[in-house]
């Protein structure tokens, strides 16, 4: 299992591919699921031109291990990755990549939306959009899955 | 020894305090047991924010729980992560 967080842009289906060919060893998973989110450009009705993701260092990562911890306790995996950006984040650019590894389908499903949904109401990241018109907001709540 | 403040996001924008340190007679001479009195104590009386959350330690924590000497605190808004 992996946590990374980026501070620069990153490309998640590389990070995937690399991930799972140098981490699992062929043959040994039958299913792959994952999730990739991106930065879109409006929220809450408003032209969004870009965003910076704060986090708290040394709890941030290791409430993410507990999250991937809790998931392999819950279901049957092989392996599970989550990647993360914090700082500058530019419309188009991918934010978080949860991928999770199983010998069948459900787990691998089942896990890595657990991921996502754990990470967004639990892990300390916090984002601040700069809209179009030139201001700045705290976001203050997530978006329904 | 001491108790480490830290405040994050708009917490931290609103207070105008990114970090700091209680000391340890201030600790006691002020009564802080809980990490409520600590923000008090902290922001030197703002009001607490109705949506505010806090961690000790680096793990979450209810704002009535107790805080010793070395603890460290933080304080910040709902997570928005994902």
């Amino acid at each position: 299992m992996a946590v990374e967080l980026y501070p620069e842009s990153f490309e998640p289906l590389q990070r995937l591919a690399n991930y799972e060919a140098t981490q699992l060893p062929i043959g040994s998973h039958g299913a792959c699921a994952s999730f990739i989110g991106s930065m879109r450009d409006f929220n809450e009705g408003e032209a969004v031109a870009g965003m910076t993701l704060e986090h708290y260092p040394g709890m941030t990562e290791r409430q993410l291990e507990e999250i991937v911890a809790e998931a392999r306790e819950r279901w049957p995996l092989l392996d599970a990755l989550i990647c993360h950006r914090i700082g500058e984040i530019d419309i188009g650019e991918p934010i978080v990549l949860t991928a999770c590894w199983s010998a069948h389908r459900a787990a691998s499903f089942d896990a890595c939306r657990f991921l996502m949904e754990a990470l967004k109401s639990r892990a300390t990241f916090w984002k601040k959009e700069r809209l179009a018109g030139g201001s700045s907001r705290w976001v203050e709540k997530n978006t329904p899955g | 020894m001491a108790i480490k403040v830290r405040f994050f996001a708009s917490l931290r924008e609103d207070t105008g305090l990114d970090h700091l340190e209680i000391a340890a007679n201030d600790i006691a001479q002020q009564g802080i047991t809980t990490a409520t009195d600590v923000w008090m104590a902290a922001t030197r009386g703002q009001p607490l924010p109705a949506q505010a959350l806090c961690a000790i330690n680096r793990d979450h924590a209810e704002l009535g729980a107790a805080v010793n000497d070395g603890d460290e605190i933080a304080f910040f808004p709902p997570v928005t992560g994902g």
